[in-house]
């Protein structure tokens, strides 16, 4: 181990909620994605899933509202290594829109798309069991655009990066088919917990 | 009714994004910590300095990427950041970073008050793949702050190389004595300043009138536009290259938080 010369970082009090290599941003939320944010405003928004399921389904912003509210309270973590504790989020389940469209029981995987085409990829037993949502408002307030919104997915238990700003639809697959990110040296699965940031890791 | 779709159909993003990372990165040296000696600490301006490493085993990098920097404490504490890569690739196995003196930052704090000559950190990298520019085609580059980074070892790779292929700099800075790298820009660049400026020069935020002549110039092929700053900066100037119609596919945005 290589301990930094007068090296002493700041000021810390043990956090167990801290993941390994993260620190605390505090207030800041910052914002990281490398395209344009799109201007689509929620009428325009759509939220569909196809792929290895029983019935495809696109909602639009009223018909995705009308499944039961479900919140997201706790922590997020981003691969660049800032993590911010405590944050809310209010949407739907990822588990109510799954179960409208009921995937086969050959699938695996799902790849995430954006409305801008951005992609990720996530073991599908990460997206359900209420491990993740649509979400459209942060702290009662709609999400802002650089944020994701109008909505976006959360899947607050794995990095940041796994939780596809703009959210356009969920493609359902029986293998693992890496994302934007992912093919540009990211780690296929994103555990904070093991610091799992690039491939390899 | 039941609509099956097979996994073979690929699957069509409602828009084009994914400019295609533009090349691959190593898993080998994405994961492996090394470490890197400093051997030259350098002022830029009164904020910002560059730190020249050694790094034993450098496999090479492209303009555009970063490398994670790790510190540690007796204590085993670690803090760890991405830093974007300030000079050219070159053989001589030595990168430069240069680093903001954020205020409360505690890696930036350590380069800047404690960091000199002799002085060993653990890295890793080059990672990231996707703001990188190889310098096969026409770059528009766009940068605010430090955000200038990366978009300088596009420049000097270019100068390097004796380039010919279309590169354009637009670099926004609070002050002429904010402003990076100062001495070494030249018909490629424009700077603009956002409180004050030399006699002559106006005071504003870059503006379409900045962006919309330069994609007026349009080389064969096009630009490929790579924006670097501040989250403010990097929607703003996405906006202006948006408005000035270059396409939203063709626009690379590295933020910093």
């Amino acid at each position: 181990m290589h301990v930094t010369r007068g090296f002493t970082g700041r000021p810390r009090v043990p956090n167990a909620a801290l993941p390994p290599g993260q620190y605390d941003a505090g207030d800041d939320w910052p914002v990281l994605s490398a395209e344009v944010t799109p201007e689509l405003t929620p009428e325009e928004w759509s939220f569909r899933i196809d792929g290895l399921v029983e019935r495809p389904h696109t909602w639009n912003w009223d018909e995705a509202h009308a499944l039961p509210a479900s919140a997201y309270e706790g922590d997020i973590h981003c691969v660049t290594s800032w993590s911010k504790f405590g944050v809310r989020f209010g949407g739907v389940s990822l588990d109510a829109f799954l179960d409208v469209v009921r995937p086969h029981g050959s699938a695996t995987h799902v790849v995430a798309y954006a409305h801008t085409g951005y992609t990720t990829n996530l073991p599908l037993a990460d997206v359900t069991g209420g491990r993740a949502w649509i979400a459209w408002e942060y702290d009662g307030r709609p999400l802002a655009p650089e944020h994701g919104g109008p909505a976006r997915l959360i899947v607050p238990h794995l990095y940041f990066w796994k939780s596809a700003k703009w959210i356009a639809g969920l493609r359902i697959l029986d293998h693992d088919e890496p994302g934007f990110w992912e093919s540009n040296g990211y780690h296929p699965r994103g555990n904070p917990w093991e610091e799992q940031r690039y491939s390899g890791d | 009714m039941t609509e099956t779709l097979g996994t073979a159909q690929p699957f069509t993003p409602p828009t084009r994004f994914a400019v295609p990372g533009r090349i691959a990165v190593d898993d080998q040296v994405a994961s492996e910590w090394q470490a890197a000696t400093i051997t030259e600490v350098r002022r830029e301006t009164p904020r910002a300095a560059t730190f020249r490493l050694a790094v034993p085993v450098w496999p090479g990098h492209l303009p555009g990427q970063h490398l994670m920097v790790r510190l540690r404490a007796r204590d085993g504490y670690v803090a760890q950041r991405h830093y974007s890569i300030a000079s050219a690739p070159d053989d001589t196995g030595h990168i430069e970073l240069t680093l903001d003196h954020v205020e409360g930052g505690e890696v930036s704090g350590w380069f800047h008050t404690v960091a000199e000559p002799g002085d060993t950190v653990e890295v890793r990298g080059p990672v990231s793949g996707f703001f990188a520019w190889p310098g096969d085609r026409p770059a528009l580059l766009l940068g605010a702050g430090s955000g200038v980074v990366p978009l300088m070892s596009m420049v000097r790779h270019s100068r390097a190389r004796g380039s010919d292929v279309p590169l354009r700099l637009l670099v926004s800075a609070r002050s002429p004595e904010e402003l990076l790298y100062a001495r070494e820009y030249g018909p490629e660049t424009t700077a603009v300043f956002t409180r004050s400026a030399p006699a002559g020069v106006p005071v504003g935020r870059m503006s379409l009138a900045h962006v919309a002549p330069l994609l007026a110039e349009r080389p064969p092929g096009g630009w490929e536009a790579y924006v670097c700053g501040s989250n403010g900066f990097a929607e703003h100037a996405s906006r202006l290259l948006v408005a000035a119609g270059q396409p939203v596919d063709r626009i690379r945005i590295e933020r910093f938080g």
